[in-house]
């Protein structure tokens, strides 16, 4: 039997009072929201703290999905099932319906969380790849009502380390909306509901008159970070779409990562498949902001 | 610490570990040993019970974190005698063999087909796609649930 080894349980109230308590427990403390990364850790002892801190009664605060004039934010709360099922996120961006389809399986989608799943810092998480291609913006609020605001290439200092410190949380996922966007996702597995071999996801934003005004693609499972790839979206921009700008795009992709051989495929097969996947997915990004 | 919570429509208190599994909750406090408890990584799912009406896997929810929510575990099924018709519809069609993952299958296909009273065979491979039987090849649950949905259906 896996338990975790003892710690004291405690209920949030409030975000100012989970974050009082992270104040006074340092790195002693952790918050768990669905639980599905940190509770298998703790089994395994890879991670151990004397203190959880249960965020879960925060969902009326915390779960969120709201369009402003000009962004989506969205609560660190929401659950992947509530991510997966509304439509107002899959018309302004389909690249997160895409990704939910493929995120674990249905049960575990109805614990696990959008905060919760940056906040793993997992190389291999799908959704940090999505919010790195939407060039997100993380909400980080501290003692005393702070709030700071960071990039998805600032939130993630390496893998299982984010810059989210001991007495903070992260609140809110901010991701700005342009027009003419199309956005999509596609992750190759190696069975339902497995971590990803590789994911791509893509962004493009058309001018009026078609041409590529911004492009942005992120990876997953391929090397350390999941910033975005600066030389593809220069590529991108300014250009027509079309099949062979998809293939330079790709190109750019595969000898951009840095992926590692391992029980999910060779280094090789990884970057063939980095290159095919942003191919795949700027494809239906485009076909996406043209419809 | 001290938990609250109904279980199958029926309150239960007790003392326990913060540290303590909803799975061993029900099982070892409650001797309710019909949810069974597997591979404790959340990948089997025979370990699905409902919390507030949604599967979840139990062992890898804590107790604590049911306390003053409910659950419904698949002795909570059958309404007395009669079972419920995913249980029949399992009976019927050979849903099982040994009967270890059946009880999560129950508790996911349960809220399927209340959330969606006609699923595709896509739709239920897709709702217990993260629940593993290694007897039935999963053509003979998917054959269970169309059965509950058909009789369901029918039986309006």
């Amino acid at each position: 039997m896996q338990v975790p080894a003892p710690f004291e349980y405690e209920r949030a109230t409030s975000v100012d009072q989970a974050i009082g308590l992270l104040e006074r427990l340092g790195s002693s403390a952790r918050l768990v929201a669905g639980g599905h990364s940190l509770l298998p850790m703790m089994k395994l002892r890879l991670a151990n703290f004397d203190y959880l801190i249960d965020i879960n009664p925060l969902h009326a605060e915390l779960g969120y999905i709201r369009l402003t004039g000009d962004e989506v934010r969205i609560g660190a709360l929401t659950r992947h099932r509530e991510l997966l099922e509304s439509d107002e996120l899959a018309a302004a961006f389909p690249i997160f319906r895409d990704a939910e389809r493929v995120i674990a399986d249905p049960v575990v989608r109805n614990r696990g969380t959008l905060g919760g799943s940056l906040c793993q810092a997992d190389p291999s998480e799908d959704l940090s790849a999505v919010c790195t291609t939407l060039d997100a913006s993380c909400v980080i609020r501290g003692p005393g009502g702070s709030e700071r605001v960071v990039t998805m290439e600032e939130f993630h200092v390496g893998p299982y380390e984010t810059a989210v410190g001991d007495d903070e949380m992260l609140t809110e996922i901010r991701l700005p909306l342009r027009p003419g966007g199309g956005s999509a996702y596609e992750k190759v597995e190696r069975r339902a509901g497995d971590w990803a071999v590789v994911s791509a996801g893509a962004a493009v934003w058309l001018t009026a008159d078609g041409t590529i005004a911004d492009a942005r693609v992120g990876l997953a499972a391929v090397g350390p970070n999941t910033t975005g790839i600066p030389e593809l979206s220069a590529a991108l921009r300014g250009r027509e779409p079309a099949e062979d700008l998809y293939e330079q795009a790709g190109a750019i992709a595969a000898r951009s990562c840095d992926p590692a051989t391992d029980q999910r495929g060779s280094a090789d097969y990884k970057r063939h498949l980095a290159d095919e996947l942003t191919r795949r997915t700027l494809r239906t990004a485009v076909a996406r902001a043209r419809s | 610490m001290q938990v609250t919570m109904t279980v199958n429509d029926v309150e239960v208190t007790a003392e326990i570990e913060g540290r303590l599994l909803l799975v061993h909750f029900l099982r070892d406090t409650l001797s309710l040993t019909g949810t069974h408890w597997g591979c404790d990584t959340s990948n089997c799912g025979t370990c699905v019970v409902w919390l507030d009406g949604e599967p979840v896997k139990s062992c890898t929810v804590l107790a604590a974190m049911a306390d003053g929510h409910a659950v419904r575990t698949v002795e909570g099924l059958a309404r007395g005698a009669e079972l419920d018709p995913i249980q029949e519809g399992f009976m019927q069609c050979h849903g099982l063999q040994c009967g270890f993952c059946t009880p999560g299958m129950m508790m996911t296909c349960r809220a399927l087909l209340d959330k969606n009273p006609d699923p595709t065979d896509a739709e239920i491979r897709e709702a217990i796609s993260g629940q593993i039987c290694r007897c039935t090849g999963y053509s003979t649950i998917v054959r269970s649930v169309r059965w509950a949905s058909v009789h369901e259906a029918a039986n309006k």
